[in-house]
């Protein structure tokens, strides 16, 4: 089993500069290094402008990054154009109504998100199965939302919330080899948010995957996983695992920023949940 | 009038190719596709010459062929050249001019005199009587729109539609987008083509100018079919098309008969039906907002 000793994510030294050599010039990352091993479950925290949806953005392939190597399970995706990474690929934004097409139904929706099959994409003209549907509405059973019954209804007939527990559905319908989560319940109403999270940690721990999530709550990004990274000016400032972050509070957290980067955590989101929450 | 209501149904079926093409790029991959009045006449000029050289049959699969390769240019300039959609297909139908003349014979029209034609071939087998054009148009639209709605239906119809529906979506579902705006370019343009075809042998000649504002015709009719059957599913889609073309051409037939408006009038007459068309969202909202300025003028006073 040569495959398992392959982390599942390795970037080596990643880069990125947009508008290089005009005014509107932004390093966006700086030499990013992370390995992910199989079964990791990585919170980000950060200042805002700190390059954590970049990260995201040179992994999922919006963009080929200006130096470094991307490898994913081994393979070097580096220069793989965006949907042929998506293949391996889930991911889920902030925004519900990015990752679900308004017009089309719950099925198609599904069915589209099933094409990530191997048995799927070669067959241009293969229509959805019975057995694909059945499938399907078991599937959106587990969501506990009453979708299985509305699988003709157009998705934009959805709440936020009900779209994102979709997205994630479709998103790992084929379990991928890394999720890509960018505060994908920040839009959401706190109950309904507290929902999709739930959600999401029985399916990644169901199915053990391999998962990136970028959060603007201290509270989860220690609580959630089994590591924290925080980030700054495109850096990695901080990789928090183990016995030292189970004694973390988010005190210590908010602290050990500060001497890493010689000042305060700067993200008024984060700002605004950690006073809520005292 | 029996004579109206054929000629009207006759065109209608015929034109309705049009509109479903632009069914297939403006609503489903939301790409306003201004190639379309090109690819008519280049449908017209390659099956009309096709039959000239004494092969109806072939023209026909000839032209879409033609057709389909028109939308891939129109398709490789705005995914891989990155020049804009509606300038994509200006470019690729101005090109289409001289192609189309070069398929003419370098001529500005071809006639058929004594040549046969799918029409006629099918009215010598005296099978559908007087009907034998309408009943061959109405076939081979319906049979598009059929093999239409079921393309829609399979997973690269599915990664077709969701390109114009969110397009962020599609590449995360694995579908890459540059693909699914060829095919459904390719697609559209034969189907235009398709309907030239058509019309050019029922109407044994093809004209360098029969295409001229044929896209804002397919357009109107496409508004008029879907006021009148509604959007939604493919299938009622593609239903409104037929009956939208079917609809205008009555309009156009009526006119011609009754002349009250001049029948050169009826493309500006067209053109207003669908600018309005188009706009009446924001002319709604303007609307809106001046009755609400009325309206709070009165209770205010001032």
């Amino acid at each position: 089993m040569a495959e398992k000793s392959s982390p599942v994510l390795e970037l080596q030294n990643i880069s990125k500069t947009f508008n290089p050599g005009t005014v509107n010039e932004k390093t966006a990352l700086r030499g990013v290094s992370l390995t992910l091993e199989r079964g990791d479950f990585a919170t980000i925290v950060g200042s805002n402008g700190a390059g954590k949806s970049t990260l995201f953005n040179a992994i999922g392939g919006s963009f080929i990054v200006d130096t470094g190597k991307i490898r994913l399970d081994g393979e070097n995706i580096t220069f793989l154009p965006e949907h042929r990474r998506s293949q391996q690929l889930g991911r889920l934004f902030q925004d519900p109504l990015r990752g679900t097409a308004p017009h089309m139904t719950i099925e198609e929706n599904l069915a589209l998100a099933y094409l990530r099959t191997a048995k799927a994409r070669n067959a241009f003209f293969s229509r959805v199965s019975k057995v694909e549907k059945e499938l399907f509405r078991n599937q959106l059973a587990q969501l506990d939302m009453g979708l299985e019954d509305r699988m003709r209804q157009p998705v934009g007939l959805l709440s936020g919330g009900q779209r994102q527990a979709l997205t994630l559905m479709m998103s790992t319908m084929v379990t991928p080899k890394l999720l890509l989560l960018d505060e994908h319940t920040a839009a959401l109403d706190p109950g309904t948010a507290e929902k999709v999270l739930s959600l999401t940690k029985n399916i990644v721990a169901e199915r053990q995957i391999t998962c990136l999530m970028v959060t603007h709550n201290m509270k989860n990004a220690l609580e959630l996983g089994n590591r924290t990274l925080m980030m700054d000016s495109g850096r990695i400032v901080l990789d928090i695992k183990g016995p030292e972050r189970d004694n973390l509070t988010v005190e210590n957290l908010l602290e050990k920023f500060r001497q890493g980067t010689g000042r305060q955590l700067d993200n008024d989101r984060i700002l605004l949940s950690t006073t809520e929450e005292k | 009038m029996l004579f109206i209501t054929q000629t009207a149904l006759e065109l209608g079926f015929m034109y309705a190719l049009v509109s479903m093409a632009l069914f297939l790029s403006y609503r489903v991959l939301d790409i306003a596709d201004l190639t379309t009045d090109g690819a008519f006449v280049l449908g017209a000029a390659v099956s009309v010459s096709m039959a000239a050289a004494g092969h109806p049959f072939l023209g026909i699969p000839a032209a879409m062929l033609a057709g389909a390769c028109a939308g891939f240019i129109t398709a490789f300039l705005q995914t891989r050249l990155g020049v804009p959609s509606i300038l994509a297909g200006i470019v690729t139908n101005t090109g289409l001019y001289t192609v189309n003349l070069m398929a003419m014979g370098w001529k500005s029209n071809v006639s058929l005199l004594k040549q046969e034609t799918v029409f006629t071939l099918l009215r010598k087998t005296g099978i559908f009587g007087d009907w034998y054009e309408l009943a061959l148009a109405a076939a081979v639209t319906l049979l598009a729109g059929v093999l239409l709605v079921w393309f829609l239906g399979t997973r690269l119809g599915l990664s077709i539609r969701a390109t114009g529906d969110n397009r962020d979506m599609v590449r995360a579902s694995s579908i890459n987008p540059t693909f699914t705006i060829t095919v459904g370019l390719c697609a559209a343009n034969a189907l235009t083509a398709l309907s030239g075809a058509v019309v050019g042998q029922a109407q044994k000649s093809a004209d360098i100018n029969g295409g001229t504002g044929i896209v804002v015709i397919g357009l109107a009719c496409l508004i008029i079919g879907e006021t009148i059957v509604g959007r939604g599913s493919m299938l009622r889609g593609a239903a409104a098309v037929v009956a939208g073309s079917i609809i205008y051409r009555f309009i156009y037939a009526l006119v011609l008969r009754t002349s009250i408006v001049p029948i050169d009038c009826l493309k500006l007459v067209t053109a207003i039906v669908v600018g309005l068309a188009i706009a009446a969202p924001s002319l709604k909202s303007w609307a809106a907002l001046q009755k609400r300025k009325i309206a709070a003028r009165m209770e205010g006073g001032d």
